[in-house]
C-alpha cells in the first residue's frame, strides 16, 4: 500500500492543477472502477471524490456521452466501440505523459486498432478477456492445444457453444483459419459448423448453463469466456482454460477521457490508478478480466487463474480482437446461425 | 306480454353489469397489449426512446421468404400433433379409471396427484425432469440398478425428452376435461348396451366417445394450441434438436432485439393454428353426432 501512496502522491505532485475534484466515471456497474475499497483510498490519497453513473449497453453510453456534454471525466469503452465515439469527436486523445503506469501496458494492446485512431491513441487499455475453450479435467489426460478437439469424434454429444450468432461464426473463422473480423470465406464457416453440430449436445446461454452441464458431465469441451473459467475454477470445477493454437475471440476495454471533461488531470490521476498493480492484485482476489498493464499481471500470486493462463508470452498474438462489427454482416451470420440451427 | 319483455329487459341489464367488469377487464388483459403486438408487428423498428421507424410488411414477407421459417413451423405443429395425441391416449383412460371405476376417497386422492403438477412452477417440473433424464441422471441409474445389463440411458437432448416434459406438464387438462365429461354418462346406457350384447369396443366406440367427445375435444385443444407455441421446453429438454418455432420467437426477442419479426411471426403462428383448428372443426363436429 505504501508503494501505491507514494505513487499517488508522486501524480498529485506533478499534475499542478490537481486539487479536490470530483471525478465523474460512466462506466458497468460492477466493474472495477466501483470497487469501495479501491475508490476508498483513492479518494482518501488525493482528496478528490469518485462519483460513478452506469450504463446498460454500449447504445446507451454513446447517448449519454452525446446528450449530458461535460458531464463525465473517465468513461468505460470497449475498444470495437470506441472508433465510433472518436468519428463523434466526443473522445480526446490521450496524453499518456499524464500516466505513471503507461510504460508497463502491453504494446500490443496500446496499439490495438479500435484504440488507435489518426494516429493517437484514444483509449487507456484497461482490463481484457476471451472467448476460447475449457475442457473437462476428468476426460482429458493431456489438454488440446487445438480447436479442432469440438470436432473430435470422441467427444460427440458432448460439445457445446453458445447459442449467439457472432461468436458462433468467429469460432467457425478460427477453425478455419480465418481472421474473425473479416471473414472472407463464410461459406467455409457454414460448412465447418455443419460439421461441428451433431456434435454439439446442447447450446449453452449463460455461466450458471455452462457450469451445470460441465458439472453433470454433459459436457467434455466446450466454448467458455475466461473471466467465467476463472469464476467457476474458483467455485471448485475441474476445468481448465485453453487457448488452442487457431486462436481465441479476445475483447479489449480502454478507459478514455472525454473531450468536454473539467477535471482532465483528475480523470488522468483516477485512470493511472485503475491500472496500477497494487489496484489489480485487489481486484483479482474477487475476480476480475485480465489486465493490460504487464507488471500488474506479474505481481498476481502465481496460483492466480489470470497469472497462469498469461503464462503463455505468444498469449496476445494469437488472441483476435473483436473489431467493430456492421449491422449488414451481423444479420447474415444470424441467418446462417439460424438456419444451421433449424436444420438440427 | 310487455311484463316478460320487461323482464327479459331487466335480465339482458342486469347480465350487462354483471358481465361488464369481466369483459373490460378481458378487453384490458388481451387485447391492448396483443393490439400493440399487432401494430408492432407492421414497424420497421420498435418505437422505444427516439428510434425512428415506419410502417412496412416485410416481417410477415420474411417468413415467406426463407424455407427456415416454414420447417419450423411445421415441426411445431408436428410436436403439438405428437403431444397432443399422447395426452388423449394416456389420459383419457385415466380419466375414465376417475369417473367411473374409482369412488369416494381415493378418487379424491388420485384428483390431487393429477392436479399436483399444477402446483409447482413449470420451469422447476422442466429442471426436474432434466434432472432425470439426462446420461448418468436418475433415470440411467434406476434403470442400471435393476437391469443385469451395462445400458446407457440418456434422453436429455433429444426429442424424446421435450415430448415427455409437454406430456407431463399438460396431461392434466385431459384428464380433467374428459372427466367431467366421461362422469355426465349415466351408467344406464352403458348398462343397457351390456345387456344388449355389446363388447366393450362397441360400447367405447358407439356411446362413451361420441358422448365424451366436446370434453376430449376440449382438453385436446388445450394441449395442442400451447404446445405449438412453446419454447422453453424445447430449449430446455431438446439441447440441440430443441429449435422449434416457438423458440425461434423467443430469440427474436430477447437475443436479436427483433420484436416487430417476432410479433410478426406471433401472428403467423396465430392465423396457423386458427385454420388448422378452423378446418379441424366440421370432422370434429361430425365425430360428435
Amino acid at each position: 500500500m505504501t508503494r501505491l501512496l507514494t505513487a499517488i502522491a508522486a501524480v498529485t505532485l506533478t499534475a499542478p492543477a490537481l486539487h479536490a475534484d470530483e471525478i465523474r466515471v460512466l462506466n458497468w456497474q460492477g466493474y472495477g472502477t466501483d470497487l469501495e475499497w479501491a475508490v476508498e483510498a483513492y479518494e482518501e490519497a488525493t482528496g478528490n471524490t469518485v462519483v460513478h453513473e452506469y450504463f446498460n449497453s454500449e447504445q446507451e453510453t454513446l447517448t449519454k456521452m452525446r446528450t449530458n456534454i461535460g458531464a463525465y471525466d473517465v468513461v468505460l469503452i470497449n475498444s470495437s466501440f470506441t472508433p465510433q465515439v472518436v468519428a463523434e469527436g466526443l473522445l480526446d486523445p490521450i496524453d499518456t505523459s499524464k500516466l505513471k503506469n503507461f510504460s508497463n501496458l502491453d504494446p500490443a494492446f496500446v496499439g490495438n486498432a479500435g484504440l488507435n485512431g489518426e494516429g493517437e491513441l484514444y483509449g487507456v487499455p484497461w482490463a481484457w478477456g476471451m472467448t476460447s475453450i475449457a475442457v473437462s479435467n476428468a476426460d482429458f489426460d493431456d489438454m488440446p492445444t487445438s480447436l479442432s478437439v469440438l470436432w473430435d469424434p470422441k467427444w460427440e454429444g458432448r460439445v457445446s457453444i453458445r447459442d449467439d450468432a457472432v461468436e458462433a461464426v468467429q469460432i467457425g473463422a478460427l477453425a478455419t483459419g480465418q481472421n474473425i473480423n473479416d471473414v472472407q470465406d463464410l461459406e467455409a464457416v457454414r460448412s465447418k459448423l455443419t460439421d461441428l453440430m451433431p456434435s454439439i449436445s446442447t447450446y449453452w446461454g449463460s455461466e450458471n448453463d455452462w457450469n451445470q452441464n460441465m458439472a453433470s458431465g454433459s459436457f467434455a469441451a466446450a466454448t467458455y469466456w475466461s473471466g467465467s473459467a476463472a469464476r467457476s475454477i474458483g467455485k471448485g470445477l475441474d476445468i481448465t482454460f485453453v487457448v488452442p493454437d487457431e486462436g481465441a475471440i479476445g475483447w479489449l476495454d480502454g478507459l478514455s477521457v472525454p473531450k468536454d471533461s473539467a477535471n482532465k488531470d483528475a480523470a488522468y490521476s483516477f485512470i493511472d490508478w485503475m491500472i496500477d498493480p497494487e489496484f489489480y492484485v485487489g481486484w483479482d482476489k474477487e475476480g476480475a478480466p485480465g489486465s493490460a498493464n504487464t507488471a500488474a499481471t506479474a505481481a498476481l500470486p502465481d496460483d492466480s487463474f489470470n497469472k497462469a493462463i498469461l503464462k503463455d508470452p505468444t498469449l496476445t498474438t494469437k488472441v483476435q480482437f473483436m473489431q467493430p462489427l456492421a449491422d449488414e454482416k451481423r444479420e447474415e451470420f444470424l441467418k446462417l446461425w439460424q438456419d444451421l440451427k433449424a436444420a438440427q | 306480454m310487455s311484463g316478460g319483455i320487461n323482464i327479459a329487459r331487466t335480465d339482458k341489464l342486469r347480465a350487462f353489469a354483471l358481465l361488464s367488469p369481466a369483459y373490460l377487464w378481458l378487453t384490458l388483459a388481451v387485447f391492448l397489449p396483443l393490439s400493440a403486438m399487432a401494430f408492432f408487428s407492421f414497424l420497421t423498428e420498435v418505437p422505444f426512446g427516439d428510434a425512428e421507424w415506419s410502417v412496412t410488411l416485410t416481417n410477415y414477407s420474411a417468413f415467406f421468404e426463407s424455407s427456415t421459417f416454414s420447417r419450423l413451423l411445421l415441426k411445431s405443429v408436428m410436436l403439438g400433433v405428437k403431444v397432443t395425441a399422447l395426452c388423449v391416449l394416456i389420459g383419457f383412460p385415466c380419466a375414465w379409471v376417475l369417473a367411473k371405476m374409482i369412488k369416494g376417497r381415493a378418487r379424491e386422492a388420485l384428483f390431487l396427484m393429477v392436479i399436483l403438477p399444477f402446483w409447482s412452477n413449470s420451469l422447476v417440473r422442466i429442471f426436474s425432469w432434466a434432472i432425470v433424464l439426462r446420461g448418468n441422471g436418475v433415470l440411467d441409474k434406476f434403470v442400471n440398478a435393476i437391469w443385469p445389463w451395462d445400458v446407457k440411458v440418456n434422453l436429455l437432448f433429444s426429442e424424446w425428452a421435450i415430448v415427455i416434459g409437454l406430456v407431463h406438464s399438460y396431461l392434466p387438462y385431459v384428464i380433467l376435461t374428459s372427466y367431467l365429461a366421461l362422469q355426465a354418462i349415466d351408467d344406464s346406457l352403458i348398462e343397457a348396451a351390456r345387456s344388449l350384447g355389446a363388447k366393450w369396443w362397441t360400447i367405447l366406440w358407439r356411446i362413451v366417445l361420441p358422448l365424451s367427445a366436446p370434453g376430449l375435444l376440449a382438453g385436446a385443444v388445450l394441449v395442442f394450441v400451447p404446445v405449438v407455441g412453446s419454447f422453453m421446453e424445447p430449449r430446455i429438454l431438446g439441447g440441440r434438436m430443441g429449435t422449434y418455432y416457438g423458440t425461434l420467437i423467443e430469440d427474436q426477442f430477447v437475443a436479436v432485439f427483433n420484436w416487430p419479426l417476432g410479433a410478426a411471426l406471433s401472428f403467423i403462428l396465430l392465423a396457423v393454428v386458427l385454420i388448422i383448428l378452423a378446418v379441424a372443426s366440421p370432422i370434429l363436429k361430425r365425430a360428435q353426432t
